[in-house]
C-alpha cells in the first residue's frame, strides 16, 4: 500500500518536472531576446551570426532542440552555459547550497517567529496583546519580501550599520571549505568564527524572506490554536491542573499545526521564489542571483537548468510536507 | 466536617447582562452522589464548569462562593486554584469521542496528571493506571495504553476517562452527562461502573444529567435546576415519592416510560413554565435593582 502510494507520487513528480521542462523550454525561446545577439559585437556579419547559431543548435526547430536537450538531460548533461561557457549542472550545484542554506535559515526564522507570536496571541486571547500581534502581523504581511530587503538595507546597512548587507562571506577570510554548504561545514569544522561571519551576512536577507511567512504562520496558527483550545480534551487538561501555556504546548499545538503545515509547504516554495530578488538585493551568491544573470544574458541552457532545479525543489518540499502530515496525525498513518 | 463542595449564592452573567446562574446554592458531602438535574440550557453544565474553573471566557461570575473542602476558590490566585482543582477534583466528560487528544497515546493521557501535577514517579503512575483499567474491566491494558483514541470504541474511551478520573483519588468528581453521548446499551454499563467505583473509592460526585431515570439509579440527593435556579432540593427517594415543586412534578410527568413510550413523550407542562418564567423575571428585576 505504502509502496504503491510512493510510486504514484514519484510518477506524478516526473510528469510535473517534464511539464515544467517543456513550458520553460518553449517560453524562453518564444520570448523576445536573442542569446546570439548578446554574444556578438554590434555589426557582426550575417555569416558569423548563422555560424554561432548553428554551433549552439539554435538553427533547428524548437521540437528538435527540445529532444536534443532532453536526451542530454537523461544522460546527466544539462548543456553548457552560453554566457559563462561552463557546464550548467556544475554551475547550478555550485550555487544551490548557498540558496538552500539561506532559504532554510529563513524558514526556521519564520517558523520560530511565527509560532512564538501565535502561541503568545492564543495564550492571551481577547486581550491587547492579541490585538497587537494581529496588527503587527497584518502590517508585516502587507509588505513583500523585496521591500523588506530594501528597508533592512536602509536600517541596518546604512543608518545603523551593524550587519553585512552584501555577499555571502567576508572576502578577506580564508575559507577551508570543500563543499559549498559553508554554514553547515563551518559548524561541523567547529569554525564558529566563520559561522558567525556567514550568519552576519545571511541574517538580513533571511529576515527579509522570513517576515512575510512569519506573519502568515502567526495568523493561521493562532486561529487554529484558538479553535483547538475550546475543544473538550483541552478543557479536560485544564481540569487536570495544567497551566494555559502547558495546555497550548502539550495538547493544542500538535493538532493545531496541521493546517499551518500545509500552508508553510506552499509558502516555502514562494519563499524560495523570493530568493531570486532578495539574493540580488544583497549580492548573495546563490542560485537566484545567478538566475537573474542568466535571464539578462538570455543564457537559455542555464535558465532551463536553474528552473528545473527549482521545480525539483518544489516537488520535494511538497512530498516532505505530505510525509510530515502523516507523522503529526496518527489517523493518517495506516491506510 | 466541611462539605466536599459547597456552592453559596453563585450568580453568573453573560456579556449582555443576562443572568445564567441565579444565586445557586448546593453542597456535596464527602462520599455522596449529588445529582444536578434539569433541561438543556438550565445551567447544569455551567455549574460543573464553574466549580472546575473552566467556564467559557464570556461567562462572568458576579457573586457567590465556591468552597472545595472548605477552601474558598475565589480567594486563591490562579495558580493555586488550578493546583487545588487538579489535585482534588476530576471530570468525567460528556463526550468520550472529543475528550481525548487525537494525537496522543492513551497511556500518556492517563498518567500525565499523576506525574506532572501530582509529582508521582512514572512507575507508580503506571501501576496505578493499570489497577484502574482493571477496575473498569479493561482486560488488555497493554494494548489500550499504547492506542491512539481513534483505535478505541466510544464505550472503551469512556471507561478510560473514568479510570483516569478516579486514578488520582480525587475528593470530588464532576460527571457531566457521562452517558448521554453513548449507545443506550453501553449507557447502563457505564452508569453501573461509575456507581461501583464511586462506592469503592468513596468519592463524592456532582452528577450532572437531564435524565431522571439516571438520577434515581445513582444519586442520594438531587438539586432540580430551572433557568439557572435551584427550584427544589431533596433526598432522591423523597423527591420521587413526593415532589414538592410544580416544575419537578412537570419534569417527572414529561419523562418517557418504557411501558408506553409514544403516549408518554410529552413536553414539560407549559403553564408551569409560564409561572416559573414570571417568577424569574420578577426575581431578576429585584436582583438588578439591588446590584445596581
Amino acid at each position: 500500500m505504502l509502496l504503491q502510494r510512493f510510486l504514484v507520487r514519484l510518477l506524478t513528480m516526473l510528469v510535473t518536472l517534464f511539464g515544467v521542462a517543456i513550458v520553460v523550454f518553449v517560453v524562453i525561446r518564444v520570448a523576445p531576446g536573442d542569446p546570439i545577439a548578446m554574444m556578438l559585437p554590434p555589426g557582426a556579419s550575417n555569416d558569423d551570426i548563422a555560424r554561432l547559431r548553428a554551433l549552439y543548435g539554435l538553427d533547428k526547430s524548437i521540437v528538435q532542440q527540445f529532444f536534443i536537450w532532453l536526451g542530454g538531460v537523461l544522460h546527466g548533461d544539462f548543456g553548457t552555459s552560453i554566457s559563462l561557457r561552463q557546464d550548467v549542472l556544475g554551475l547550478v550545484f555550485n550555487r544551490l547550497p548557498a540558496t538552500l542554506e539561506l532559504a532554510t535559515v529563513a524558514l526556521l526564522m519564520a517558523v520560530a517567529i511565527g509560532a512564538t507570536a501565535a502561541i503568545l496571541g492564543a495564550r492571551s486571547r481577547g486581550t491587547a496583546v492579541e490585538a497587537g500581534i494581529d496588527i503587527a502581523s497584518g502590517a508585516t504581511l502587507s509588505i513583500p519580501d523585496f521591500l523588506w530587503g530594501l528597508v533592512l538595507i536602509l536600517l541596518f546597512g546604512v543608518l545603523i550599520p551593524v550587519f553585512d548587507i552584501s555577499g555571502r562571506v567576508s572576502p578577506q577570510l580564508d575559507l577551508p571549505f570543500v563543499t559549498q554548504f559553508y554554514l553547515v561545514e563551518s559548524i561541523l569544522r567547529l569554525r564558529f568564527d566563520l559561522t558567525w561571519d556567514l550568519l552576519k551576512h545571511m541574517l538580513m536577507p533571511a529576515v527579509a524572506l522570513a517576515l512575510p511567512l512569519a506573519a502568515i504562520i502567526a495568523q493561521l496558527l493562532k486561529q487554529s490554536l484558538k479553535e483547538v483550545l475550546d475543544l473538550d480534551y483541552v478543557v479536560l487538561a485544564r481540569v487536570k491542573g495544567f497551566s494555559e501555556t502547558q495546555v497550548i504546548l502539550r495538547e493544542a499545538l500538535k493538532n493545531a499545526a496541521l493546517p499551518t503545515l500545509t500552508l508553510v509547504g506552499v509558502q516555502f516554495t514562494f519563499l524560495i521564489g523570493g530568493t531570486v530578488i532578495v539574493e540580488r538585493l544583497f549580492s548573495y551568491e546563490g542560485l537566484g542571483n545567478m538566475a537573474i544573470d542568466a535571464v539578462i544574458n538570455r543564457d537559455l541552457p542555464l535558465i532551463q537548468g536553474i528552473v528545473l532545479v527549482f521545480a525539483l525543489l518544489f516537488v520535494l518540499i511538497n512530498l516532505t510536507v505530505d510525509m510530515t502530515y502523516a507523522l503529526l496525525n496518527p489517523r493518517l498513518r495506516h491506510g | 466536617m466541611s462539605a466536599c463542595l459547597d456552592i453559596r449564592h453563585l450568580s453568573a452573567v453573560l456579556p449582555n447582562g443576562q443572568r445564567v446562574l441565579r444565586s445557586v446554592s448546593l453542597s456535596v458531602q464527602p462520599g455522596e452522589v449529588r445529582a444536578l438535574v434539569g433541561e438543556s440550557g438550565a445551567g447544569k453544565t455551567m455549574i460543573g464548569k464553574a466549580v472546575l474553573g473552566v467556564l467559557p471566557k464570556s461567562v462572568r461570575i458576579v457573586e457567590g462562593e465556591m468552597l472545595i473542602e472548605g477552601e474558598d476558590l475565589g480567594r486563591l490566585d490562579a495558580k493555586a486554584r488550578r493546583t487545588l482543582i487538579g489535585a482534588r477534583t476530576a471530570l468525567i466528560p460528556q463526550d468520550p469521542l472529543t475528550a481525548l487528544n487525537p494525537s496522543r497515546r492513551i497511556g500518556s493521557q492517563m498518567t500525565d496528571r499523576l506525574v506532572r501535577i501530582l509529582g508521582w514517579s512514572g512507575e507508580r503512575a503506571d501501576t496505578r493506571i493499570r489497577q484502574l483499567l482493571d477496575e473498569v474491566h479493561i482486560r488488555d491494558p497493554e494494548r489500550v495504553l499504547k492506542c491512539y483514541p481513534h483505535e478505541l470504541s466510544g464505550g472503551m474511551r469512556q471507561r478510560v476517562l473514568i479510570a483516569a478520573a478516579f486514578a488520582a483519588e480525587p475528593r470530588l468528581i464532576v460527571a457531566d452527562e457521562p452517558t448521554t453521548a453513548l449507545d443506550v446499551t453501553v449507557q447502563k454499563q457505564i452508569l453501573r461502573l461509575i456507581a461501583q467505583l464511586q462506592r469503592d473509592h468513596g468519592t463524592a460526585i456532582l452528577f450532572v444529567t437531564h435524565d431522571l431515570g439516571v438520577v434515581a439509579k445513582i444519586s442520594q440527593r438531587v438539586s432540580v435546576l430551572y433557568a439557572g435556579k435551584v427550584v427544589e432540593e431533596a433526598d432522591t427517594a423523597d423527591l420521587f415519592a413526593d415532589p414538592k415543586h410544580p416544575y419537578t412534578r412537570a419534569l417527572m410527568a414529561a419523562t418517557p416510560r418504557y411501558t408506553d413510550p409514544l403516549a408518554s413523550l410529552k413536553p414539560v407542562d407549559e403553564s408551569v413554565l409560564a409561572g416559573l418564567a414570571a417568577e424569574i423575571v420578577a426575581a431578576d428585576q429585584a436582583w438588578r435593582a439591588s446590584h445596581g
